[in-house]
């Protein structure tokens, strides 16, 4: 069953007076349980898709429907508490809370969710644990390396149990050994807990590991490959 | 968790907070002791000359304040007196007889203004004779007088000696007595020291041809904030076609005009204080909003609402201003309270400067309520006008947009 689809979908805005197509007609499905790379070239149009998908940006045309609902007709904060419920965001600068050390930024999104907080505590440090970060719960992103603020990043995502993450660029500011451990991490979950994964990438360790490869171009779908 | 965030957030850049908490501080810090001195300093020179002299208000014929002569006296009415004296907050109730004369001893004369006093109900308002530098103060009937150490001098006259009064009586009535000097008397004013005598009121009144009359009667109060209350109460038991009754401000009006161009100046000052204050604060909101557009484009991107985001930075600035303020508040109230307790007295050429102007050459702080909660809330104001900026920014943020940015 398909939890994502895209409809026709096209987003066009200004830069400097001109007219950008950033996306031109997309139609995508992504089902439960998928481990998704969508790859292309810089300005390709993939952060563009990404921001749609997760109800970031609104597309100027078409469709975009997660869990049968059709986000574009969210507004405001129904949207924003439809983002945190549903969805789990990586970005690619981690950014995480500066003033609050890995556990508290986990903690964080449940916060927002206003669920108990013997739950949050708990379920923080299970997901804290299971990124490999058993020992560092305490330290603030400062005192992180790159590759572990993003593993924070990948359990803040989760903490809120959402139905589908969205990771953008989460490699690219990472050295190998670092994106090898988050590429098996993020494994691990698709495959042990069913998680649902899509990045925008064009890094190839990330692309060898993903299970379907979509390709875009010039904001438009190229291939549509499942391994 | 949103106090957390903010509070720890204030202290991401250590030395910015502490420099828009300072300029908080101090702002607060200055303007309150400034306008402790200038309450406490100028109540303390109201509440002396109207408890040495004027009174709180004081009750003439109708016509008296224009022309300041005996033909504009009135006859002692002592039920008047009486009801004056049972009004809630009156202390004290005066009566005088004053005028001019010219005051002579050998070939020395000068120009004086004579009061015929009660002494005993003189001495308990102006507490008179407590300024007696020498000699005795005056009985009831006496038959002496007291006079102001410049005024002795330029006479050369001392104690027992014999001073001549010469003047124009009640319906210009040539006026002359002769009074031994009882004793000298020091006013912080030296121009109250060479022109003031006093004599008994019977004396005055023989001296004026001024049978039971007087030219005024003065009321002191419990406190000058009950001053307009008792006027309009006075004004109900008076015949206003007959007397009129005047407060110190009008009594006094260049004492009232120099008060109120002092608040004025001070108003002034603290606006421009608590304006560069706003606006530092608003520099520092604005300069960290700029850098965090960002985060907080994230922060909704994640799921967190708008006015969620709003009111952590919110809090933020808060706390911020707050820290500035409650130290401003906690470093002048002390002081504010020691000096209102130890008044500094202040000497040499200042001290000369303060006497030349008539005042008392000390410096007093107000601890008076009004003024510092007046400040809290100005500047809690502020600081609330300077958060609603953020407040505006993040409720207008395109996540999508401060993310790209």
């Amino acid at each position: 069953m398909n939890i994502i689809e895209t409809k026709n979908l096209h987003k066009t805005y200004k830069e400097s007076e001109i007219e950008v197509h950033a996306v031109r007609g997309v139609d995508l499905s992504f089902e439960q349980g998928e481990f998704t790379a969508i790859v292309g070239p810089s300005g390709s149009g993939k952060t563009t898709l990404l921001n749609m998908i997760g109800g970031l940006d609104k597309p100027t045309e078409g469709e975009i429907i997660i869990d049968g609902i059709n986000i574009s007709t969210l507004k405001g904060s129904k949207l924003i508490d439809f983002r945190l419920r549903k969805i789990g965001f990586v970005f690619q600068a981690y950014n995480l809370i500066p003033v609050l050390t890995a556990k508290e930024n986990v903690e964080f999104i449940m916060n927002l969710q206003k669920r108990p907080k013997k739950e949050r505590i708990k379920r923080a440090e299970d997901l804290l644990k299971a990124v490999g970060l058993g020992d560092r719960m305490n330290a603030r992103p400062s005192k992180l390396s790159g590759g572990q603020q993003q593993r924070v990043a990948v359990a803040r995502a989760l903490a809120s149990k959402p139905m589908f993450i969205l990771a953008d660029e989460p490699t690219a500011n990472l050295d190998s050994e670092s994106t090898r451990n988050l590429l098996e991490i993020m494994e691990t979950l698709n495959k042990e807990e069913n998680i649902t994964f899509i990045f925008s990438t064009h890094d190839t360790r990330v692309v060898n590991k993903a299970r379907r490869i979509i390709t875009i171009d010039d904001g438009k779908v190229l291939s549509d490959e499942k391994k | 968790m949103i106090i957390k965030v903010a509070w720890r957030n204030i202290w991401r850049n250590k030395r910015r907070t502490l420099i828009t908490a300072a300029s908080v501080f101090f702002a607060v810090f200055f303007g309150l002791i400034m306008r402790s001195i200038q309450i406490g300093t100028f109540g303390n020179i109201t509440d002396n000359l109207v408890s040495s002299y004027s009174g709180h208000l004081q009750i003439h014929k109708k016509g008296y304040s224009d022309e300041k002569i005996l033909n504009n006296s009135f006859n002692s009415d002592k039920s008047l007196i009486n009801k004056l004296k049972t009004l809630k907050h009156v202390k004290y109730v005066v009566p005088r007889l004053e005028s001019f004369a010219l005051a002579s001893s050998g070939e020395q004369t000068k120009g004086c203004f004579v009061t015929g006093i009660s002494p005993d109900e003189e001495n308990s308002m102006t507490k008179l004779s407590e300024k007696l530098t020498s000699g005795k103060y005056l009985l009831k009937n006496d038959k002496g007088a007291l006079i102001g150490d410049k005024l002795a001098s330029f006479l050369k006259i001392g104690i027992n000696d014999t001073i001549v009064l010469i003047g124009q009586g009640y319906h210009s009535v040539s006026a002359a007595g002769k009074y031994p000097v009882r004793g000298i008397l020091h006013f912080p004013s030296p121009k109250l020291n060479s022109s003031l005598a006093y004599i008994s009121l019977k004396e005055a009144r023989k001296l004026y041809s001024a049978e039971n009359k007087l030219t005024g009667i003065a009321v002191l109060l419990d406190s000058d904030k009950n001053t307009s209350s008792i006027k309009a109460e006075i004004k109900n038991i008076i015949n206003l076609n007959e007397y009129e009754v005047r407060d110190w401000g009008e009594i006094m009006p260049e004492l009232k005009e120099l008060i109120q161009s002092k608040s004025v100046s001070s108003y002034v000052m603290l606006g421009l204080l608590y304006m560069i204050v706003g606006f530092g604060m608003l520099g520092t909101i604005i300069m960290m909003i700029a850098e965090r557009k960002k985060e907080f484009g994230l922060l909704v991107s994640v799921g967190m609402k708008k006015t969620k985001l709003a009111l952590t930075v919110f809090t933020e600035t808060v706390f911020l201003g707050f820290t500035g303020l409650l130290a401003g508040f906690i470093v002048s109230l002390p002081i504010i309270l020691y000096y209102s307790v130890h008044p500094i007295y202040l000497g040499g050429k200042i001290a000369e400067m303060y006497e030349k102007n008539g005042f008392e050459p000390v410096i007093l702080f107000s601890s008076d309520t009004g003024y510092i909660i007046a400040q809290f809330i100005i500047v809690f104001i502020i600081l609330i006008v300077a958060s609603v900026y953020p407040v505006i920014k993040i409720l207008n943020l395109n996540p999508v947009k401060a993310v790209r940015d």
